[in-house]
């Protein structure tokens, strides 16, 4: 088990140098200077005040020194917890600036993965169980999970926020609210995050229904199934086993999904102009804030580095036979 | 459902914790709502979020610390074209050289203390630090003194009034007793969270999409200025996508706009709600001029005939009727603003200005010696070079887009090829400053107090290897920049000696064509009146300073607009 653990641990740090790397490197190698577009917004046209900005900016954001050296210090400041500064919000640090929107990112990812797996999985048991609710489900199911992220959150946006105006379409919370431990800010609170989290949870749950569906319907005909219902066990029961093989391959399919997932909650945040990581990252893009760029990244792949892991725990909780080669024993 | 209360539990405390987050502590006494009554919500003049109040950061400052904080000497009209005394009580100009200046009895900073005149010499002494942006102003500066408790004694080595007197009322006067003893990089540098002013409003409270100011109830203007400003809070919310501004705008949820927003004009005609400063077209003012700036040191377009047919190609009726909707106006070909119409010498420019006229464009290039010799459609150079130019506007600046497109349609009607391309902004930026481009259209100067700044904008010297903020077309005439230099020299009141000097400009100006006035880009200003009302118009009973919060412009009518503006009862 623990020999697992190492191994998996092992090529997870592999993964994340390599990520850190690559993540280091995309913003160096797009095209425009965070200083000069810094300087530029300063409207200095003095050459010397310039030259005398430029290399005090250069210096503080450790840009004047040869590559290789970015490189380590960037791994240095890692280390520390230290992501540097931010252009865009100078001089915000910008391990604050991510802080700030990593709550409203997880408190949109965690119900959206967590609920539409649950929910999803529940859901294409049952629908596996009945001709009609399998004929209207699985149809629905496809198209749901077919839906871009993006494209979902604008027709929410549009007929639940714009037309029928019962959830706002925008923002965190309310522009004339101040933010408190208060029932009129949490409620509004919860009222701006309805929409995203709905969208998000809808185009997963599409996909976890589909899965369990055909999964169940396999199962169903395994021969386990066929020997117990020979025995003449309840159909009950059966299907309760064959509900928790069925488990496996979605968790599995978790663990696979995680970054399609991610992904689309950044587009959702943009769509509803919620204050998360998403949003972020499209700023960023926008003001050629390499640190702020390359912290998100690095934020987002942490996250779904930890989540894999998590994932691959569970699953030799929950599945005997894995545990079982791992120790090495023969069934 | 058992296994369901875990994700939900996990969902609830996930939401918690955003609350939490949020709360930064924020003493907001009361209930944690702002009055509807008395908040007004603003958008269109932030472009990220607030993070710094630090007047001297400028473009990374939270706009409204300049104008709504910190205040300067003088405010200017533009509609009148006169100077209000803010800060100063009163003026004099002892000598060419000698501006005295008293600053108003009674102000005090928001910490207590009283202004007084030392403040301003500080400020001035800042100046000469690396990064500040006026340190130009010790160019012609010669001392500043404090002669008594009030009275400021400013001595130049060089009289340059129009010059002065546009710093003294677009930059803020800042207190001695905080800025006096900070060290150089924390004056540049630091977020200045806890800005102390002298002015109607003060930090309330901020968050990555808003910034909010509190009234300052003890403001001096309240009585000297017989100013009351109406709305206790003011939400400046940071610019969202342009659908989410005209939505919020159709159901009040924002009072002031000041984004250009692609049809609004429909908007402005169908919904009474919504208003603007004109009824009808271009229902905007005019802010700015968009200049075709084109590359001087480049071949072809170093040689004035060239540019001149460019001139005389482009059909600017055909942008403004198409791409914009006659939301902007043609500019004048002097590229000066209607404001400044006694500045431009009409008989010159009936005589000498340039129009649209594609047959006069293509004689202009055959009599310069620009043909078609190989027969390709598209003229060469005299030497029979080909001609490939490009027009860079930046990516997502759509209204821009389409503009560049059509001017290139139009030099190609005539026979220049030039092709429109949409690079990154911050690249533009680079290729413009650097002087690595054909043709941009630029907008960064704004009205102001004189024409001088357009002309310093057109022909300042010396050209350098970075044209950061103006002259990016790096032309270099030593008559146009004396006589620019000369501009600055004219003392404030009189108008006629400016323009007899402005009218030497334009002629150089309208022979030369360093760039080429496009359209006036507008004063972007939209407003619901649900909430508030007395909004900025071209009808008699409203106000006529300038509906906007832009950086820049509250000193010229946005502080006046704040005033007149009125609670719908």
């Amino acid at each position: 088990m623990w020999r697992y653990i190492g191994r998996k641990l092992f090529v997870y740090l592999l993964t994340f140098i390599v990520a850190v790397t690559i993540n280091w490197m995309i913003p160096r190698f797009m095209p425009g200077d965070p200083v000069q577009s810094m300087l530029s917004r300063a409207q200095v046209s003095d050459p010397e005040a310039l030259e005398a900005m430029t290399s005090y900016y250069e210096n503080l954001f450790g840009l004047n020194a040869p590559l290789y050296e970015q490189y380590l210090n960037f791994w240095a400041g890692l280390l520390r917890g230290d992501l540097g500064i931010s252009v865009m919000r100078y001089p915000e640090p910008v391990t604050d600036i991510i802080l700030g929107a990593v709550p409203y990112t997880l408190a949109l990812l965690l119900p959206a993965i967590l609920l539409s797996w649950v929910v999803g999985n529940r859901f294409g048991a049952f629908a596996a169980r009945s001709k009609i609710l399998d004929n209207t489900v699985l149809p629905v199911g496809y198209i749901l999970t077919a839906t871009p992220y993006m494209w979902l959150a604008l027709l929410l946006a549009w007929s639940l926020g714009i037309v029928a105006g019962i959830f706002p379409a925008s923002g965190g919370y309310s522009f004339s609210l101040r933010p408190e431990f208060s029932w009129l800010f949490i409620s509004d609170l919860i009222s701006h995050w309805f929409l995203p989290f709905l969208s998000m949870f809808l185009v997963a749950l599409g996909g976890w229904a589909i899965g369990m569906r055909n999964m169940i319907i396999y199962e169903l005909e395994a021969d386990y199934a066929n020997y117990l219902q020979a025995l003449g066990a309840p159909r009950k029961l059966i299907r309760r086993y064959a509900f928790r093989n069925a488990m496996l391959p979605q968790i599995t399919g978790l663990a696979v999904q995680l970054g399609t997932i991610i992904a689309g909650s950044l587009l959702t945040e943009i769509v509803f102009n919620y204050p998360g990581l998403g949003s972020l990252i499209l700023d960023s893009l926008n003001n050629r804030d390499f640190f702020l760029l390359q912290g998100v990244f690095l934020f987002v792949v942490v996250g779904v580095l930890i989540a894999n892991f998590i994932i691959d725990i569970v699953y030799v909780l929950i599945d005997p036979r894995t545990r079982v080669q791992m120790t090495g024993g023969s069934s | 459902m058992k296994s369901l209360r875990l994700p939900a539990a996990l969902a609830a405390l996930a939401i918690a914790a955003t609350a939490c987050s949020g709360g930064g502590g924020e003493e907001g006494g009361g209930t944690g709502q702002y009055p509807r009554a008395e908040t007004l919500y603003t958008t269109g003049t932030a472009w990220s979020a607030p993070t710094s109040w630090n007047p001297m950061m400028r473009g990374g400052y939270a706009v409204g610390t300049i104008g709504l904080v910190y205040e300067s000497l003088f405010h200017y009209d533009p509609v009148t074209g006169e100077y209000v005394h803010w800060l100063a009580e009163s003026d004099e100009w002892v000598s060419d050289t000698v501006h005295e200046i008293t600053l108003r009895e009674g102000i005090t900073w928001t910490d207590g203390e009283p202004l007084v005149a030392d403040d301003v010499v500080t400020t001035l002494e800042l100046g000469k630090i690396d990064g500040v942006s006026y340190s130009n102003v010790w160019n012609y500066v010669e001392s500043v003194e404090a002669t008594d408790e009030r009275t400021v004694t400013v001595t130049f080595s060089e009289s340059r009034p129009q010059e002065w007197m546009n710093w003294a009322y677009s930059n803020p006067i800042l207190p001695a007793h905080i800025w006096g003893d900070m060290e150089e990089t924390a004056v540049t540098d630091s977020a200045n969270e806890n800005p102390v002013g002298t002015g109607p409003y003060v930090y309330e409270s901020h968050a990555d999409d808003r910034m909010i100011w509190e009234r300052n109830d003890d403001w001096w203007g309240v009585e000297a200025l017989d100013m009351d400003m109406d709305a206790r809070y003011i939400v400046d919310i940071v610019n969202a996508s342009n659908e989410v501004t005209m939505g919020m705008l159709n159901q009040n949820e924002v009072d002031l706009s000041n984004n250009f927003l692609p049809g609004i004009d429909q908007v402005l005609n169908s919904n009474e709600n919504v208003t603007s400063f004109y009824d009808g077209p271009p229902y905007m003012k005019s802010a700015n001029t968009a200049w075709l700036v084109p590359n001087t040191t480049r071949a072809p377009l170093d040689d004035v005939e060239f540019r001149q047919a460019l001139a005389h190609a482009i059909n600017i009726t055909e942008i403004v009727e198409g791409p914009y909707a006659n939301l902007v106006e043609p500019a004048n070909p002097t590229g000066l603003l209607p404001e400044w119409d006694a500045y431009i010498d009409q008989e010159l420019v009936a005589e000498e200005g340039f129009r649209y006229d594609a047959d006069e464009a293509v004689g202009l290039l055959e009599e310069a010696g620009y043909l078609d010799e190989d027969g390709d459609g598209f003229v060469e150079t005299p030497d029979g070079e080909p001609i490939e130019l490009t027009l860079e506007v930046p990516s997502g600046w759509t209204d821009w887009m389409e503009a560049a497109r059509l001017i290139a349609e139009h030099a190609q009607e005539v026979g220049i090829n030039i092709t429109a391309e949409f690079p990154d902004e911050a690249l533009l930026r680079d290729h413009r400053n650097s002087g690595e481009f054909d043709l941009v259209i630029n907008n960064e100067r704004q009205l102001s107090n004189t024409p001088w700044t357009y002309y310093d904008y057109l022909f300042q010297m010396p050209v350098q290897e970075q044209q950061t903020t103006v002259n990016f077309h790096r032309y270099e005439s030593e008559e146009a920049w004396d006589l620019t230099e000369q501009l600055a020299a004219v003392p404030v009141d009189d108008v006629e000696a400016a323009a007899e000097i402005t009218s030497k400009l334009q002629e150089i100006q309208l022979a030369e064509l360093p760039a080429i006035p496009l359209w006036y880009n507008g004063l972007w200003a939209q407003s619901t009146n649900t909430n508030w009302t007395n909004w900025p118009s071209e009808h008699e009973d409203t106000p006529n300073s300038a509906p906007t919060l832009w950086n820049g412009w509250m000193e010229q009518g946005g502080i006046t607009t704040l005033a007149e503006i009125e609670p719908v009862e």
